[in-house]
């Protein structure tokens, strides 16, 4: 660099080697205006909103009449005076623990089924996938059509066999369990699709070698495969549980929070609080728990996955 | 028996299953179509009629005398989605360009900062926004279903995507660039950005459905019908008399089509994304 610095400009050949050089000084400059669309979005989009969503817990904010600074209250009433954000906290977890065990499992099983050279496989796995690129709308209201009460298509197959059907979407306790039901397969092919990349990784090495040593299938499955793509399951976990602890559009469009509260769940609590009786500094608070929640598990799966990669190493 | 049938016959069990699982996924598509060219007469009718006799193409003709504004909607969700998709793929690829093969100081902690934003939800960044959108007069206008989400949590996973991309790129390309003058600009338009393809695709495909889907920010932000998208549109199928079946599954299976279509072609290239994104 001192070299072709100290050259006189005039020099063709030396010229041509400085170029990099002097745009090594705008470069810089070049930098900073490729990234500052995606910057600007950051502090306009992200980052102010989400410190003004903080801020706005600590206020009675709302459309009725002007905010005031009320400390702790918004929080203390969801924790201790508001029985319906616990039962929301409830339907959410239960949401959760529904959709996570039936998703992870039925993902692997098929991911399983489908890691194998056989004629059609490729149809199945496009099958099983292609509810993930439908609008959860109308998937939603597809099965809202099925289980409709009366003359859905669920109560009339049932009433074929002599069974009345219960009343799946009005019911208390049947509500959630098909709303879990229905968000399942509209998922699953995506999970799927993940752990069958991550069979596809695993050394053939190791299966010659169980097989070499007598190992059963359930002992290479145990001993082998789950431990090879545990990162894959890890991430998936975390990944779906955050989607599921956001889960909105389907309870929105098959029970619309009902019947009673009994699908509420934080987001449509949110939604609730916020744009249909404009409390904003009370659903502020409540989102900002949820926002709580979803980055302690991003922390946890940053923290584990960056061990798992140095493992690998 | 040839080795061919024994293959079969041995994988029976795998085929029971899959079949099994494709069907319970693939019914409501063939239910959805179905209903919608039946008579209005024959949605309930008991047992259920399997295939629609006779057939009424002309329920769909209905979707668009009924819901004049349908294909307003239409074009609503689709000018939004290819805007948000063109957007968050040409300022990702920017900033992932510059993140990757820019020299400039505080550069990795800007892109780490960046990062953090992906897991920031919508949800709760809606409501001061949702606040300000209304001040400035932007609610009930296009401008919050295209911009936010552009610039938003969906680009910041853009620009990751697009880092990684560029970072595989050799640096002799970008080298030789540059001693052949060109500016950084260049580097990028000319060579980088059509380098990308693949990683863009993968991109453009899953901002696209991401927009297309948007349920929550059209219902917060828009009131005015003529500027519903597809899916706050298809509730107008529901009214206090009650829901004309056939027809909203008629107006269901316009609204999905284009994402099964873009599918079924790039079928590929969404599965590959997926597992990528997964892995890495």
């Amino acid at each position: 660099m001192e070299y072709a610095d100290a050259k006189p400009q005039t020099d063709p050949v030396r010229t041509a080697v400085r170029k990099p050089n002097r745009l090594n000084k705008h470069e810089k400059w070049y930098g900073y205006l490729f990234i500052s669309p995606m910057v600007i979005g950051y502090v306009v989009f992200l980052l102010i909103p989400i410190a003004a969503a903080f801020s706005m817990s600590f206020t009675n904010a709302s459309l009725l009449h002007d905010s005031e600074f009320i400390g702790l209250a918004n929080y203390k009433k969801a924790f201790t005076e508001d029985p319906l954000f616990w039962q929301t906290v409830g339907h959410t977890l239960y949401f959760s623990l529904g959709l996570i065990p039936l998703n992870l499992i039925l993902a692997l099983g098929l991911a399983v089924l489908l890691n194998r050279k056989l004629p059609f496989i490729g149809f199945f796995r496009t099958a099983i996938f292609t509810p993930v690129v439908t609008s959860i709308v109308v998937w939603s209201i597809v099965w809202k059509y099925i289980f409709a009460t009366d003359n859905g298509l669920m109560n009339q197959l049932l009433k074929l066999v002599g069974i009345t059907g219960p009343a799946w979407l009005y019911n208390m306790e049947l509500a959630m369990p098909v709303v879990i039901v229905v968000s399942v397969l509209k998922n699953v092919g995506l999970n799927m699709v993940i752990f069958l990349a991550a069979l596809q990784d695993v050394p053939k090495m190791y299966y010659e070698a169980a097989t070499i040593d007598g190992a059963s299938k359930r002992r290479t499955f145990f001993s082998i495969t789950l431990p090879m793509i545990s990162p894959s399951l890890f991430l998936a976990l975390i990944l779906t549980l955050i989607g599921s602890l956001k889960v909105f559009s389907q309870i929105q469009v098959m029970t619309d929070g009902g019947p009673g509260t009994s699908t509420y769940v934080l987001v449509y609590y949110i939604y609730q609080q916020a744009f249909k009786i404009f409390e904003f500094g009370y659903a502020s608070a409540i989102a900002f728990i949820l926002f709580f929640l979803v980055l302690v598990l991003t922390i946890i799966q940053w923290n584990l996955r960056k061990r798992w990669v140095h493992h690998e190493q | 028996m040839s080795n061919k049938q024994k293959t079969w016959l041995r994988n029976t069990p795998v085929y029971l299953a899959l079949v099994a699982v494709s069907v319970l996924v693939l019914f409501p598509f063939f239910w959805m179509v179905t209903t919608a060219l039946k008579e209005q007469t024959k949605i309930f009718l008991f047992p259920p009629q399997w295939l629609p006799s006779p057939v009424q193409w002309h329920n769909f003709a209905d979707v668009f005398k009924v819901q004049p504004q349908f294909p307003l909607y239409f074009w609503n969700s689709l000018y939004t989605s290819v805007l948000v998709t063109a957007g968050t793929c040409l300022f990702a690829a920017l900033a992932g360009f510059a993140f990757a093969k820019l020299q400039f100081p505080m550069r990795n902690l800007i892109f780490l900062v960046l990062l953090t934003g992906m897991m920031i939800p919508t949800e709760v960044t809606a409501i001061p926004m949702f606040n300000w959108f209304t001040k400035l007069q932007l609610t009930d206008t296009h401008f919050p279903l295209i911009v936010p989400p552009m610039l938003g949590a969906g680009g910041m996973f853009g620009v990751f995507l697009l880092r990684q991309f560029f970072i595989g790129v050799p640096a002799e390309l970008d080298e030789a660039a540059k001693i052949d003058g060109c500016s950084p600009w260049t580097t990028f338009w000319r060579i980088m950005f059509p380098l990308a393809g693949p990683s863009l695709a993968t991109l453009a495909i899953f901002t696209f459905l991401h927009s297309w889907d948007n349920y929550f920010d059209p219902l917060i932000y828009i009131s005015s019908d003529r500027l519903f998208t597809l899916p706050v549109g298809l509730k107008l199928f529901t009214d206090t008399a009650g829901t004309e079946w056939q027809l909203l599954m008629a107006a269901s299976v316009i609204a999905t089509l284009p994402l099964l279509i873009v599918f079924f072609f790039a079928q590929k290239r969404f599965i590959e994304g997926v597992a990528l994104t997964g892995l890495k």
